[in-house]
């Protein structure tokens, strides 16, 4: 298969790969995907006053899986929580000219980021304030 | 020491031809490019005699008689002709077929569609070393079974099943053997008679000659085996399979068997000393490498590997100057992981994390150097960027996670 240029620099290049402290209640975590299917995605983001100031990545999968995680964290950084929540795939799917076959790698990271953000608001008690924890 | 890249470690899916093969067959393009079946003049005796002389490289190969040749346009023709052949020949006696769950597709997809037209098949399940035991067989023959069909070499393990067993219990019980010997042939010896094959299914590619010329062996006596012709016309090969016959092909067939049938002991000690240096040099120093197949029973340049927490593809993105192959759903057009490594009993997972490096004649131990080089750096790299390896170096246990699967 053929890559997308972007594809290819993201793969060899991948920004913001590692993770954050995921006790830390600024931090809010997201995990998505499954090992059986290929694909697990581990995207975090850092709040501070509503903006994510930081954003880190871990990804167990194809090279779009992993460019479609680095995109996603490159974009976030600097984005209100809103703003990043409103992160629809088919934009990522655009920015990286993912084929078809690929599209469920921008899907993972449109969840992971949406995950993340659940995590971070359950956690400050802006959903239902039981603070439960890592988002699956 | 510098390698010329990319590297070729794909040499079970195919092979460069040999240049002793290329040369042996130029002739019969320009020169001496007679129909083997016109009888009246020279060019068609000439092409003729060459056939046969291939006929005889051929048959010798696997101890059989040349007339036992039916030249056909690849293996997947000859498991065709042999499985819907002998079905079809044998169908007011029986409709049952045995064969095993790791098969190749054209073994596989061609028993799926006898099922269709009412032919009962059994699948034996392999373990997890990829072999089946010739009880097995025995016991899933019944009074309707007409044919046995089990490969000799896994193409994605190189896992060489217990064939000569395998026969004796399908010569005891009068039930026709097929075998697919594609990635076996010219490799390891086999021997038609000591090991009661009936039909075997070879291709001349995966032997450093062209694609689109094989063959399958057809038994002439004790018992003689019948088969109802699939491509109808002229009745070449005594009726077997009609159609002009390829000379140049199946000339360079016939080179490609002789030059493998004399090199075999020789090219498979070296072959397989390049293979072990590499398991070793690999599983030495990475942790978490399963080998997919079976310890001992493996084909010379076999080695199937997975490295636990990294996903197939991203690992052969790395590996961009070396040609392999992944057990990986994403390489495939079906988007699920390898069949014959989850028949095996390796999980999701791990066949997701699957590389199938194939090692043949032209491959240098420099190349295998470099190769191990890559995969140290790129497995070490990626296992950085794997959520998974980073709860395994937690003390998380994968199993105990409620993964959403989607």
């Amino acid at each position: 298969m053929a890559y997308s240029d972007k594809v290819i620099e993201h793969y060899e290049n991948p920004r913001n790969v590692g993770s954050l402290d995921k006790n830390d209640d600024g931090v809010g975590t997201g995990i998505v995907g499954a090992p059986a299917c290929g694909d697990v995605m581990k995207l975090q983001i850092k709040v501070e006053d509503g903006v994510i100031k930081d954003a880190k990545f871990k990804t167990y999968g194809c090279g779009s899986a992993i460019a479609s995680s680095s995109l996603v964290t490159e974009w976030v950084k600097g984005m209100s929580v809103e703003e990043a929540g409103s992160i629809q795939n088919s934009q990522i799917a655009e920015e990286l000219s993912l084929p078809p076959v690929k599209i469920h790698c921008s899907v993972l990271a449109e969840d992971a980021i949406k995950a993340a953000i659940k995590d971070y608001q359950e956690k400050n008690g802006e959903k239902n304030g039981t603070g439960a924890g890592e988002t699956r | 020491m510098s390698v010329k890249t990319p590297v070729y470690l794909d040499y079970a899916a195919t092979c460069p031809v040999d240049q002793r093969v290329v040369d042996k067959m130029m002739p019969f393009f320009t020169q001496a490019y007679g129909n083997a079946a016109s009888r009246t003049h020279a060019f068609g005796w000439e092409a003729e005699e060459a056939v046969e002389a291939a006929r005889e490289h051929v048959a010798k190969t696997i101890g059989a008689d040349p007339k036992e040749i039916t030249w056909t346009s690849g293996a997947t023709e000859s498991n065709n002709l042999a499985i819907k052949g002998v079905a079809e020949y044998l169908a007011e006696k029986g409709n049952h077929i045995i064969t095993v769950n790791t098969e190749h597709k054209a073994v596989l997809d061609t028993c799926k569609y006898l099922e269709r037209r009412g032919a009962r098949v059994t699948y034996l399940e392999v373990d997890q070393g990829g072999l089946i035991t010739p009880q097995q067989v025995a016991d899933a023959i019944t009074e309707e079974t007409v044919l046995v069909s089990v490969m000799h070499g896994n193409n994605e393990t190189g896992v060489v099943m217990p064939l000569a067993e395998i026969g004796k219990v399908c010569r005891e019980h009068k039930v026709l053997f097929h075998t697919d010997a594609t990635q076996a042939f010219g490799k390891i010896p086999i021997d038609v008679e000591a090991m009661n094959i009936d039909l075997l299914s070879i291709s001349a590619h995966k032997i450093y000659g062209p694609k689109g010329i094989g063959a399958l062996y057809v038994r002439r006596r004790k018992p003689r085996v019948r088969l109802s012709a699939q491509i109808h016309g002229g009745g070449h090969e005594r009726g077997n399979r009609s159609g002009t016959l390829a000379v140049p092909n199946i000339v360079a067939f016939g080179e490609a068997a002789r030059i493998a049938r004399e090199d075999m002991a020789e090219e498979a000690e070296r072959i397989a000393g390049l293979r072990d240096y590499m398991r070793e040099q690999l599983t030495s120093t990475i942790e978490h490498v399963i080998l997919n197949g079976h310890p001992e029973h493996l084909l010379p340049g076999h080695l199937n590997l997975s490295f636990a927490y990294i996903e197939g593809e991203s690992l052969l993105m790395a590996l961009k100057d070396v040609a392999l192959s992944s057990g990986s759903a994403c390489t495939s057009a079906s988007l699920e992981p390898s069949y014959v490594l989850r028949a095996m009993g390796l999980n999701d997972e791990l066949a997701h994390s699957s590389l199938r490096m194939t090692i043949g004649r032209f491959t240098t131990k420099e190349e295998i150097d470099f190769v191990v080089d890559l995969l140290r750096t790129h497995v070490s790299r990626l296992r950085e960027m794997s959520p998974l390896w980073e709860m395994v170096q937690e003390g998380i246990d994968l199993d105990s996670i409620q993964w959403a699967h989607h």
